[in-house]
This record gives structure tokens, C-alpha cells and sequence, in this order.
């Protein structure tokens, strides 16, 4: 075995207890778990529905966290101007917003009586509320945030060099963003996209204050879990387990090798 | 949940130190239905009894019985139905019997002046309406689902909340046309809501029941707090925020 | 024919770059300075990458800069930056950064390829076309960066301290590189050199300007300006001695009154301003007090001021001291300064011998 140099002693006891914190609870869920019953839960059709409507939607979420996210974050990076040190902090907002209010928030915004809402009812006759897409835009803006902040900090650690050394070997700014930027992020992106999925996935509190809670349509399996704790606790808490799992999955699959990147 | 209430049930867990050292304390784990209600009755009954401190634990009446059956130190259970009462009391863990001293009947509330002009149970069946219910794991949602047996509509909410609290917001922001609530929750919205009450709630009527818990801390004072909300001041306050007699 | 024509002023707080040059088409200019004498935005402002506050630039007729109306933007200036880091996009092979201007411009995938292998053949690093930038060690990848900045050819190639980046073994082989691609003499292109090495500017400018502070202080050919400065600055970057003074018959009268004996150059008239110049490696460094023997006829009293090892010498400069001590570098071995005991503060008698001093003529202040 490698010896850990340079890793004091004294940091062995907060990071033990850091990781017990998060651990811990997770093995009480797994003790608490019916592991007889489990297969028959997690077979469940309100099971399956919300597992695949939980994947499908984060799914999305994280692809307009990407599309939208990605320029934001360079707008964010390479602008100067006291404008946008404003811009930024409001980024970060839906990550202080207790998502409840966020989903109050987008209710005020794309509701039937919000401004946005309103018109969009009144033009095009769509109402967002209680429809799988507001689910997908409650998991964006609490996501959104992840991939932002990543991207931003990676974007202003790796500095412009590159681009600058493309324009001058004649790239247009499209070709530059395109051809180097966005290669060079591609770890980053990785590492945000996955942070945005799991946060999308463990949604709850703008999810069911914004798009409600019915099967089939909005009930991720978040939802599924709040809904089932009310009556039979063995049917919560594997369907928690679900979750754990899926999350797990992604967090541990996914994310070292978007961290190693193209590398 | 509101006030300090948080702050301090977390201190429960730990000490039981919460305004001070010396005071006596009833612990009261209430349906959040009774919010109103039983913050009168907690006024009331500290006002009667000096040095005694009421502490009100306010949430969805299942979810304060996993709360009892996990071991929260709980004097007193308010709950807003028979069966997760039941639940509590199989578990052993009541001092006598349940008593019931309420009861609420489902209404329909809809946005002030009720501008889509609902008038009945079956006028919820329109699908053009945008509707929010409970969903069928609360109690409010157990009720609904009761009355459509009884009257053989079958409805299609958009929504089904996770409790009745929920289903009123919606309704309140205008996102819902309409939301099968209790009468009481209609008469806590005052004018941002209206009620239409329909004939077939009769069918779920929700009855509320109260008992002391057999880990209560004080056992006397526990049922002193129980006797004030079964008795003639108990009863008042709960006719005046829209709760049937038992 | 004058390719490059650039006449700026940029500021930046306090600092203010103010230069004037032209470089002709198939030449190269060297612009030589210390750190913080505005080198790098004068290769900022050339690339389009900086915005000088006035002034114009033009190249092959066009123009490129005219403060504050026309700015050129970097991708449509053609140009070519090679920078102190080669910088090679590490998500692209070899082949594939050297084809990424062609490509930029326009080229086909496979023309843009084609160029691109022609120019890895010509800096000798075909054999590394399929590798990425990870895999290559500094040497190599300056290569692949040379053959990146001139596949595009650029009408202007920019080089920002090519080799300060190498270490000593890699440096003399992409300059020798350098050398060549760039002593092919591309007739149209114009090549702007930035540098605080004299070394680089003699291998591979035809010109060269040195900066101080902002301003030229000295231009002219390569060899005749590193060979003799008039300019302290340039004495400096040049690793030369440089005491001014007076002429004199056989040497120069300091301003401190004392006598340099030298080799006056030919054109060195008696009486006007002049330089005189000498190696470190001609001063020889004698304890404090005892009068050197044999022929050395400058010597002066001075101080130990600094000690830096410089290659596989040790470079001494003095401080304080009498007369025209003050500034004076010598190289000694780490022997010598062992046995004399040198360390800052130390006092010693600094002797050069005449025949190792040149007298050229300075420009009048």
C-alpha cells in the first residue's frame, strides 16, 4: 500500500466524520429496507412510472442545463464589468432559494396568472402547471446553478490562452467556441452535467409546488416517496432505495470519467 | 410549523430545555388541520395552568404517527382521522381509548365569487377544469376517493397533493379551478377562496380523535390538555373554525 | 518594400508603450527588452489582441489598426503568434493543431491535412503527427507550434520568447529551427521577434529594437547594435559592460573623471560621447588593496553587490565602489569565489585589461 504523504493526521477525524454524516443514514435506510418485499416494490407499476418519469425528466433538465447553461457560463467567464459579478450572484440564486419558493417562484412566472403564463395561455392556449414540462423546468432552474458554477470555474482556471492562440491562427469567434472552447470544457461539462442530473433527480420541493403530483405525469420518484411515507413505509423506503441507487449509478459511473475527460 | 416551534422540538430530541429550566411541559402532536384551533386551546390552557408550557408539533396526522411509532417524545395525538389513530393504539403505545372530538366534511373550494360556476360534486368531472385533490394516501385524499364510490363520479385531478394544505395553495394562486378540501381549510382561507359544499360528502365524514400517549411525560396534565378540547371551550373554538361535533 | 509599418502608443495605469517601426517584407525584427518594457503588449497590440489608445499598423498596404476607429479582429489579420508555451490544443493530434489554421481559413479537412504534413516535414517532426500534445516533451511540442503559426501563412509571424520556455538542451535545436524556417525567406512574410535573450535576436533577427521602459532606445542592425551598444539598456541585455564618457586618443574620460583605456573604434572622434565596452568574462576580480600585477591598466575599487550563477560561471555585480565600479559584471568560477571569499558587501579591485575594452562612439544626449 501507498503511504498517504502529506495528508495529516489530524484531518483523518473530521473527514471520518464527514463521511459517516453522509453514510450513516444511508445504512439505516438499507437496514430499515423490507429486502423480502423489496422485489415486489420496486416492481410496483407506480414504481417503474415514477423511476422512468424520473429518469426521462432529469434526462431533459440536464440537456437544457447544457444548452443553456454552457453560454451562460462563457458569457459569465469572459465578460468583465460590475454587471455581471450582479448577473452571477443571481445565477447562484436558485441555490440558496429553498425549492419550495423556487417553485412558487416559477408558479408567479409561467403559472395561469403568472405574466408569462398568462400570455402563453392566452396566445398559444398552453398552460405549464401540472404538465411534464413544468416538471423538467423546476428541475432546470434548480439545476442550472451546478453546471454554471462548474463551467464558470473551469472556464476562468484554464484562462482564454487557447482561444486567444486559435484567433490568431485565424479561427472566427463560432469556430474558437466551437473547435477549442468547448473540447477543452468537455470535463467540465461532464463533471457539471452529472452534478445537474443528480440534483434534477432528487428534486422535490419546486416539483411538486410548481407541476403537482399525479402519476404517469409528474410524480418523480421524489414525489413517489413523500406519497407512499404517508401510508406504508417499507413501499418509501424502497423506493428511496431506488433513488439511492440510480443516483449511486450515476454519481460513481459517471462522474470520474467525465472528471478524466478526454484526457 | 411556525415560530420557534422547529427549533425546539430538534432541542427535545436532544435535552429538554426549551423556555426554560423547572417548567412543566405538554407535548401535543396535532393534524396541521387544527393549527388554528389548537393555538388557542395552547393560549388557553397555559393561561389556566402557570409555569405550564404547551409545545405544539403540527404536521400531516401519518406522519406524526411515524413520528409517536419511531419514539418522539409525544404527550398528547390530535389526529385528523380514525385510521392512523388506530395505527397508533395497535401499536400500544395509547393510555385509554381514543376519543373523537371533531369532525370535518370535505367542500369544493374554488377561486372568490366561484367564477366557473361549480355546483356540485359531478360538476368536477368537467374536463376542462383544472383540478387538484389529495392524493389518495391522506386522509383528505382517502375521503375523496370515498365520495366518488358513493356517487360514481370519476375524477381526473391534475394533481394529487400531498396534503390538503397543498391542494388549497393551488387553488389560492388560481392554477386550479377548483379542490376538494375541508370545510375548515375553506374557512381558514377566508375571502381568497369560496366553498361549495355538496350533499355527498356526508358519505366520508372525517372524524378527528384524540388520546394521551402512553409515554406520556405527565400523565395528568396530558389529560387535562385532552379534557379542554373535548370540553364546552374545546368545542366552541372548534365550531368557529368549521368543525362538526363528533 | 516595408511589410509591417507600426507607429503606438498603449497605456496601462502608469505604463506607456510609444513606438514606431517598420519591417520589411522577407525580414526579421527583434524587439529586445527586459521584463516590464512592454514587449508582450506590443505583441498584443500587433496580434490584435490588445487595442492601442493611438496609432496605426498597417500590413502589406492594409490596415489593420487605427486607434481608436478600425480594429482588425486577431482571426482576420493573418497572422501567426508563436508563444513562449507552444499551447497546443490538447484535444487535437499533431496533425490536427498544425491543420487547424488551414482549416480555420477555409481549407478542405484533407488540404488542410496535406498542409499540415508538409509543414511537420519541415521543422523534422512528421514522425509525431498522430500523437496528442500530452505526449510530446517541450522540445517537440515548440516544433509542432512552430509548424502551426507558419502552416496558416501568415503574412505576419509573431514569435513571444520562443525558447524562453526550453530547457538548456531543447533551446539551441528549435533555434536552429527557427533559423531555418525562417531563413527560408518567405519573401512576402514580415517577422516580428520578442525577446530578452541577445542570443535569439543574433541567430535570428535581421534587426532589432531595444525597449526600455516603454520607448525604443536603440535600433539598427542585429550585429552592430548587440555588438556595440550605446544605450545602457542595451549594454545590459546584451551581458555587456558599458561605461560612458568622453573620448579620448586611446580610451574615454568617465564622468567621474577617471580613464577607461580602450581600442577606439574608427569612427571615434576625441572629445565627443562615447561608450566603452567590455565582457564580464574580461574583468578580473583581485581581493581589496592589492595592486594587480602585469598589464591591466583599468582598475577600480568596488563592492561585492550580487552573486548569480549564470551557465557554468558565476556572475559577480558590482555596487558602490569608485569611479565607473557601479554596475560592472564579472564572471569568476565557483572556485575563485571560494578562495576569495566573496559574499555581498565584500570589498575587491576590479581590473580589465585595455585590449579587452571597445570605445564606440555614443549617440549625443
Amino acid at each position: 500500500m501507498r503511504p498517504d504523504r502529506g495528508v495529516p493526521r489530524a484531518l483523518w477525524i473530521p473527514a471520518g466524520l464527514a463521511l459517516a454524516l453522509v453514510v450513516l443514514p444511508v445504512a439505516g435506510l438499507l437496514a430499515r429496507a423490507d429486502w423480502a418485499r423489496l422485489p415486489e416494490l420496486l416492481t410496483s407499476a407506480a414504481a417503474l412510472n415514477a423511476l422512468r418519469l424520473s429518469l426521462v425528466t432529469a434526462a431533459l433538465s440536464t440537456v437544457a442545463c447544457v444548452l443553456l447553461g454552457t453560454p451562460l457560463a462563457v458569457v459569465l467567464a469572459r465578460s468583465a464589468g460590475r454587471g455581471v459579478r450582479v448577473l452571477r450572484a443571481v445565477v447562484l440564486l436558485p441555490l440558496v432559494l429553498p425549492p419550495v419558493v423556487g417553485g412558487l417562484a416559477l408558479l408567479f412566472l409561467l403559472g395561469r396568472n403568472g405574466f408569462l403564463g398568462y400570455l402563453l395561455d392566452v396566445v398559444a392556449g398552453v398552460r405549464v402547471p401540472f404538465t411534464t414540462a413544468a416538471v423538467v423546468i423546476a428541475q432546470t432552474f434548480v439545476a442550472m446553478p451546478f453546471l454554471v458554477v462548474s463551467l464558470e470555474g473551469a472556464l476562468r482556471g484554464s484562462g482564454d490562452r487557447f482561444e486567444r492562440v486559435a484567433a490568431t491562427l485565424g479561427a472566427r469567434p463560432w469556430t474558437v467556441f466551437r473547435r477549442v472552447t468547448v473540447p477543452l470544457l468537455l470535463p467540465a461539462l461532464g463533471s457539471g452535467a452529472v452534478l445537474s442530473f443528480a440534483r434534477a433527480l432528487g428534486e422535490f420541493g419546486a416539483t411538486i409546488t410548481f407541476a403537482g403530483s399525479l402519476q404517469d405525469v409528474t410524480r418523480t420518484l421524489p414525489l413517489a416517496v413523500y406519497n407512499q411515507a404517508e401510508t406504508d413505509v417499507d413501499s418509501a423506503i424502497a423506493l428511496a432505495l431506488l433513488l439511492v441507487v440510480v443516483a449511486v449509478l450515476v454519481i460513481v459511473v459517471a462522474r470520474p470519467r467525465a472528471l478524466e475527460g478526454i484526457r | 410549523m411556525r415560530r420557534p416551534l422547529a427549533a425546539c422540538l430538534a432541542a427535545v430530541l436532544l435535552t429538554t430545555a426549551c423556555g426554560g429550566g423547572g417548567e412543566r411541559t405538554v407535548t401535543v402532536f396535532a393534524a396541521s388541520s387544527l393549527t388554528g384551533v389548537f393555538g388557542a386551546l395552547e393560549q388557553r390552557f397555559e393561561a389556566d395552568h402557570p409555569g405550564v408550557d404547551v409545545r405544539l408539533n403540527l404536521a400531516g396526522s401519518t406522519r406524526l404517527a411515524q413520528q409517536i411509532r419511531e419514539g418522539a417524545p409525544a404527550d398528547v395525538f390530535a389526529s385528523a382521522n380514525a385510521a392512523t389513530m388506530a395505527d397508533v393504539a395497535d401499536a400500544g403505545l395509547v393510555d385509554g381509548e381514543p376519543a373523537t372530538f371533531a369532525t370535518n366534511e370535505l367542500t369544493i373550494a374554488v377561486a372568490p365569487g366561484n367564477p366557473r360556476g361549480i355546483s356540485s360534486f359531478a360538476d368536477l368531472a368537467d374536463r376542462g377544469l383544472t383540478l387538484v385533490t389529495c392524493a389518495p394516501q391522506v386522509p383528505c385524499g382517502a375521503a375523496t376517493r370515498e365520495v366518488e364510490r358513493a356517487t360514481g363520479v370519476d375524477l381526473r385531478p391534475d394533481s394529487e397533493e400531498p396534503n390538503v394544505r397543498a391542494v388549497l395553495t393551488k387553488v389560492e394562486t388560481g392554477e386550479a379551478d377548483a379542490g376538494v378540501v375541508y370545510v375548515t381549510d375553506v374557512r381558514s382561507a377566508g375571502q381568497r377562496v369560496t366553498g361549495v359544499p355538496f350533499a355527498e360528502a356526508r358519505e366520508a365524514v372525517n372524524d378527528y380523535p384524540i388520546a394521551v400517549l402512553r409515554n406520556a411525560a405527565d400523565t395528568s396534565l396530558a389529560r387535562r390538555f385532552r379534557d379542554l378540547v373535548l370540553g364546552a371551550a374545546g368545542q366552541r373554538e372548534l365550531a368557529e373554525a368549521g368543525f362538526g361535533a363528533p | 518594400m516595408t511589410s509591417l509599418h507600426a507607429d503606438l502608443t498603449a497605456r496601462r495605469g502608469e505604463f506607456a508603450l510609444d513606438v514606431r517601426f517598420d519591417v520589411p517584407a522577407g525580414s526579421v525584427l527583434a524587439v529586445l527588452g527586459p521584463n516590464g518594457s512592454g514587449k508582450s503588449t506590443l505583441l498584443g497590440c500587433l496580434a490584435g489582441l490588445h487595442l492601442p489608445d493611438r496609432g496605426t499598423i498597417t500590413l502589406r498596404g492594409r490596415t489593420l489598426t487605427s486607434a481608436p476607429r478600425v480594429h482588425v479582429p486577431p482571426h482576420a489579420r493573418s497572422v501567426g503568434l508563436l508563444a513562449q508555451d507552444a499551447l497546443l490544443f490538447p484535444h487535437l493530434s499533431v496533425l490536427d493543431n498544425v491543420a487547424f489554421s488551414p482549416r480555420a481559413r477555409g481549407a478542405s479537412k484533407a488540404a488542410a491535412r496535406e498542409v499540415a504534413l508538409r509543414w511537420l516535414t519541415e521543422v523534422d517532426a512528421v514522425g509525431l503527427a498522430g500523437r496528442r500534445p500530452g505526449q510530446l516533451s517541450g522540445g517537440q511540442a515548440q516544433r509542432v507550434a512552430v509548424a502551426r503559426a507558419l502552416a496558416g501563412d501568415p503574412a505576419l509571424l509573431l514569435l513571444d520568447e520562443p525558447l524562453a520556455a526550453l530547457d538548456v538542451d531543447a533551446a539551441p535545436a528549435v533555434r536552429g529551427l527557427l533559423r531555418r524556417v525562417l531563413g527560408a525567406r518567405e519573401p512576402e512574410r514580415a517577422t516580428v521577434l520578442v525577446t530578452h535573450d541577445p542570443l535569439d535576436a543574433l541567430a535570428l533577427a535581421d534587426h532589432v529594437v531595444v525597449l526600455a521602459r516603454g520607448r525604443v532606445v536603440e535600433r539598427g542592425p542585429t550585429r552592430q547594435v548587440l555588438g556595440a551598444p550605446r544605450n545602457p539598456f542595451t549594454a545590459r541585455i546584451a551581458g555587456l559592460n558599458l561605461v560612458p564618457g568622453t573620448a579620448t586618443a586611446d580610451g574615454l574620460r568617465t564622468r567621474g573623471g577617471g580613464h577607461v583605456s580602450g581600442l577606439p573604434a574608427p569612427d571615434v572622434v576625441p572629445g565627443e560621447p562615447a561608450v566603452a565596452v567590455f565582457a564580464p568574462g574580461a574583468v578580473a576580480v583581485h581581493p581589496a588593496g592589492a595592486p594587480p600585477k602585469g598589464s591591466p591598466r583599468n582598475t577600480v575599487g568596488a563592492v561585492v553587490g550580487g552573486l548569480e550563477p549564470h551557465g557554468a560561471v558565476v556572475r559577480l555585480r558590482a555596487v558602490d565602489g569608485e569611479d565607473w565600479a557601479e554596475g560592472v559584471t564579472a564572471d569568476l568560477t565557483p572556485s575563485a569565489v571560494a578562495e576569495l571569499g566573496l559574499e555581498p558587501g565584500t570589498p575587491v579591485r576590479l581590473a580589465v585589461k585595455a585590449t579587452a575594452v571597445a570605445i564606440h562612439p555614443a549617440p549625443s544626449q
